[in-house]
């Protein structure tokens, strides 16, 4: 090819690429996220909502960690979405924009949101807590939900769900199904829920069986399969039979299914994934949330705080427990999910000692959410230290 | 003493992925092309792998279509850089962004589809010896085909005819064209063969290695395997070293984890990567040996007639 000919073919390719470029670039985020979203109601209630009449819909939006079909946290997110929808229909038009990350990218993405007119925003992971104080200062019209976190604004507010109600009845499960005695956690980020998380799974198994020992590995992000199948196959090498997991995807559950161990699946419903290893799975309910959130919001009632709901409110719950789990460990799990409804138990009451042997809650004393919500040490069984020193 | 075993059967594993792709990026740069679109090309090639084990159920399918994805990117990659001449680095990067894209984009149906139950593998007599059958011999059969397509490569490249014409390419592709090869269509068939290799690593990852798809879970590993040829000096019995020693700290550091040791996890996560780089620091202390073991036209581009 002569450099002249050479030099014409890639002008063409060149202009006819920035042309697409630009025709692409004209399309706003919300059409990007619906061919994505590929979810039939989101489409039909965006068409339907001009027939309402009434009022305009409100516009929600939601932006996810993870992608929807992570099978974990945001697919869980995202059924609470289509219940949202399907209560609420005609009244209300959500998107959703997934993946993500947790930097300043995100604080572009929720002033998009906005910017095309959402007045009901909802974040949910962690890491948006800044971007969203961010551009919740700069849009006092616009209300803002920061799921898991726990700075507020005049027009934000955080939710939360109680997931250590759900790591604690996998406890008590696992308790009585090891066999080494020794059950494990694959870890994603040592931030207090987390450690929560364990310490609650670490009470629930001693409940039921006093000599368990948990392991611990991080994985130091929330989504990461191949790194989430590594940590759950040296968890598993080193004698933990039962995994509980507090990252996204379901890889530690086909990991656990590989090796003939169990393993419980987490945020959402994941017996698919690993028939043979799963016990039962906790998972979030998100619906009755944001439904609520919504109805405040059209209301007009709707007010800045702190929600943390569990398996009172619907919001946790363990479910699809496998037939391999014997009667009385299931009569067990009933009995702390009862306890936990009509608010008869409570899971954080003392004696509590962490892992050094220090008393942390004395006896009979009920924790209250601000020593939860602040828990850096891990509860005795535990074994080694949580990351980055108490 | 079972941990151990335990351990080095996952060091082989993880660093089966890391040893094919590396194989396929030496024949690549043997022929002197550097193509930083590996990572693309495995996560291409592992929803490609994936889709097929879903849609067919059968893994052998799904690494043969793995390849195929992996040959096809790599072909295109050659064509602009072989013919068209452009810029290998900046041609192989925009080749990994289009990859990381693209598979994102057709795997989006996939994303809830599980496989069935991975078979356990285990070689007949020798998976029952005490300590070293487990560590050793209940792998994969890709694992063993890694290690005997090293050997078969090393055969090729210093014993073959058409493994010196293939480095000679590498080395001054002046003289080879002087000589009458073709060495631009033989730049191409490494390239493509190079990404077919890296294709049968990325379906190794999405089926046997974490048997489900997710955007980006080939998570760098593209990257590792690049500057594992770099580490390896191009010579293959050291990609495999290279690859083994990668896996085997990344286990090592989970499995300190696990024994509850008090290094901040967050160090040991570090560990692999910064004892990848130690040891190109080391090996590029030298610039001498660098200069005897590096093909001498690597990167550069070639204009036949010019």
């Amino acid at each position: 090819m002569t450099t002249s000919t050479r030099r014409s073919v890639l002008r063409t390719t060149a202009w006819s690429s920035l042309a697409i470029a630009a025709a692409l670039a004209g399309c706003t985020k919300k059409e990007e996220a619906a061919p994505v979203a590929a979810s039939e109601p989101a489409a039909a209630s965006a068409a339907a909502a001009p027939a309402s009449g009434a009022s305009a819909p409100l516009k929600i939006a939601f932006a996810y960690l993870g992608p929807v079909g992570d099978g974990g946290w945001t697919f869980a997110h995202d059924n609470g979405r289509k219940a949202l929808e399907k209560e609420l229909g005609s009244q209300v038009q959500t998107t959703f924009v997934e993946s993500v990350p947790e930097s300043a990218d995100a604080e572009r993405v929720f002033r998009d949101m906005v910017a095309q007119g959402n007045t009901l925003i909802f974040g949910t992971s962690f890491g948006y807590m800044e971007p969203m104080l961010k551009v919740a200062a700069d849009n006092k019209g616009v209300h803002f939900e920061h799921a898991t976190g726990y700075k507020t604004a005049d027009n934000m507010r955080t939710y939360d769900n109680r997931t250590y109600e759900g790591a604690y009845m996998a406890g008590v499960i696992a308790g009585g199904m090891t066999k080494s005695n020794t059950i494990g956690v694959v870890g994603s980020i040592p931030i207090p829920e987390v450690i929560r998380n364990i310490d609650s799974y670490t009470l629930g198994a001693q409940s039921v069986n006093p000599k368990v020992k948990v392991k611990v590995v991080w994985v130091n992000e929330w989504f990461n399969p191949p790194k989430e199948t590594e940590g759950a196959q040296s968890l598993i090498d080193g004698g933990a039979d039962v995994l509980l997991q507090n990252t996204d995807s379901s890889a530690v559950l086909q990991t656990a299914e590989k090796n003939g161990k169990y393993a419980f699946g987490w945020d959402s419903d994941m017996t698919a994934y690993g028939p043979k290893a799963h016990l039962a799975s906790s998972v979030n309910i998100w619906g009755p949330y944001y439904i609520k959130a919504a109805k405040d919001a059209i209301n007009g009632t709707w007010t800045t705080g702190k929600v943390w709901w569990g398996v009172k409110e619907g919001a946790i719950d363990l479910v699809s427990i496998s037939d391999k789990v014997p009667a009385d460990l299931k009569a067990k799990v009933d009995k702390v999910k009862a306890g936990l409804k009509d608010g008869s138990f409570s899971i954080w009451k003392g004696p509590i000692a962490d892992n050094t042997g220090k008393e942390v809650l004395k006896k009979d004393v009920v924790a209250d959410d601000g020593f939860l919500g602040g828990i850096k040490f891990f509860v005795k069984g535990v074994e080694g230290q949580v990351p980055g020193g108490k | 003493m079972d941990t151990y075993a335990l351990l080095l059967a996952a060091t082989l594993n993880a660093g089966t992925v890391l040893a094919i792709a590396g194989l396929g990026l030496l024949i690549n740069e043997r022929s002197g092309i550097v193509n930083l679109g590996a990572e693309g090309m495995m996560l291409v090639a592992a929803i490609a792998g994936f889709a097929t084990a879903v849609q067919t159920g059968s893994d052998w399918l799904a690494f043969g279509a793995g390849a195929l994805a992996g040959a096809l990117m790599a072909g295109a990659f050659g064509v602009l850089v072989i013919w068209l001449n452009t810029n290998q680095y900046a041609t192989g990067l925009a080749l990994s962004l289009f990859g990381n894209g693209f598979s994102a984009f057709v795997g989006i149906k996939y994303t809830q589809e599980h496989l069935a139950a991975r078979p356990h593998f285990s070689v007949p007599l020798l998976g029952d010896i005490p300590f070293i059958g487990p560590a050793l011999f209940r792998q994969h059969p890709m694992v063993y085909l890694t290690i005997a397509f090293m050997g078969g490569l090393v055969w090729f490249l210093y014993r073959s005819r058409a493994g010196l014409v293939l480095r000679a390419v590498g080395e001054s592709p002046e003289s080879a064209h002087a000589l009458g090869y073709p060495v631009r269509r033989i730049r191409l068939i490494a390239v493509m063969v190079g990404g077919a290799l890296c294709g049968v690593a990325g379906a190794y990852i999405s089926v046997v290695y974490t048997p489900l798809w997710v955007e980006g879970m080939v998570a760098g590993k593209g990257w590792i395997a690049l500057a594992l040829t770099t580490f390896a000096t191009w010579r293959p019995s050291r990609v495999l070293l290279g690859a083994y020693l990668f896996g085997g700290v990344t286990m090592l550091q989970f499995h300190l984890q696990g024994e509850g040791v008090a290094i901040s996890s967050q160090l040991l996560t570090m560990l692999p990567y910064l004892a990848t780089i130690a040891v190109l620091v080391l090996i590029s202390r030298n610039p001498v040996w660098i200069r005897a073991n590096m093909p001498a036209s690597l990167g550069k581009p070639f204009f036949p007639g010019s």
